[in-house]
């Protein structure tokens, strides 16, 4: 029972993590083309 | 199929299959409750081959068309598959254990998994490695057909070889085969891994494509003195 337990287990947190690291990378993203959009609107003064 | 509906058809496939592994499937025989193991394990690996499958098309389709869009659906898959491949070792060592008394064993079956394992690991990290997102792309295609090579290696892996890994319970032949009620256990959890892997390769699509603009947009402002 305890081997089905942990199996369940890993399966869930491996599954949230790859939704967290997916979650980190989208905000990169948006922080990194926050900063582009910043630099073009300094460029454009 | 919308995004959103995608994560609720998930979710409420996912309930119901974890509802019918734990609530509706017979406890076998022999082995007893750590056998509800297989409904997820078993799931995960079909949808690591239809990762795999994706991963061959897609980088087939591109080596003949050079299309960006096509490699990063290939390359989508390959990660999402790598997760969906991961729990299908989690899982099986996890079952194994209990059941064999060890944790893992070298045989054609498990090695040939592992190698396909480490294929995708390969796969990942060649793109990491590559800057140019041509060559990146082009290099990442040629691998992702030749690690295809090694899904009917594993397919026949316990077909043909005495292997610790048991024969296949559908389409194995004689002596093989589910339980009714096992059966429907089986399809939902296929279903809702199907479905999940869908919304998660969806959702990495979007991310490849949005570092693939900032990426450019970089590249391009570069030129103009962006740090």
């Amino acid at each position: 029972m305890n081997y089905l337990f942990a199996s369940y287990t890993v399966v869930w947190l491996l599954l949230f993590a790859y939704l967290l690291s997916i979650a980190r990378r989208q905000k990169k993203v948006q922080d990194d083309l926050a900063d582009i959009q910043e630099w073009m609107d300094r460029q454009k003064k | 199929m919308n995004r959103n509906l995608l994560a609720w058809a998930t979710c409420a496939t996912m309930l119901l299959s974890l509802y019918a592994i734990f609530m509706y499937a017979p406890t076998e025989l022999t082995m007893g409750a750590v056998q509800r193991i297989f409904y997820f394990h078993f799931a995960s690996h079909w949808v690591n081959f239809l990762a795999i499958f994706c991963v061959f098309i897609y980088s087939v389709r591109f080596l003949i068309k050079r299309d960006r869009e096509l490699d990063i659906k290939a390359s989508s898959a390959a990660e999402v598959g790598l997760l969906f491949a991961t729990i299908g070792l989690l899982t099986g060592m996890f079952w194994a254990k209990p059941v064999w008394g060890i944790w893992w064993t070298w045989d054609p079956r498990l090695t040939s998994f592992f190698v396909l394992w480490l294929i995708y690991w390969g796969y990942l990290m060649l793109r990491r490695l590559v800057e140019s997102p041509e060559q990146r792309a082009r290099l990442s295609a040629v691998f992702g057909v030749l690690g295809a090579v090694d899904v009917p290696i594993i397919y026949v892996s316990n077909r043909v070889w005495r292997t610790q890994h048991p024969q296949p319970v559908i389409g194995g032949g004689e002596g093989s085969g589910l339980d009714p009620r096992m059966g429907w256990v089986v399809a939902l959890s296929f279903l809702a891994f199907t479905l999940l892997y869908f919304y998660l390769w969806k959702m990495r699509q979007d991310l490849e494509r949005a570092q693939e603009t900032v990426e450019s947009l970089t590249r391009q402002s570069q030129f103009k003195g962006f740090a």
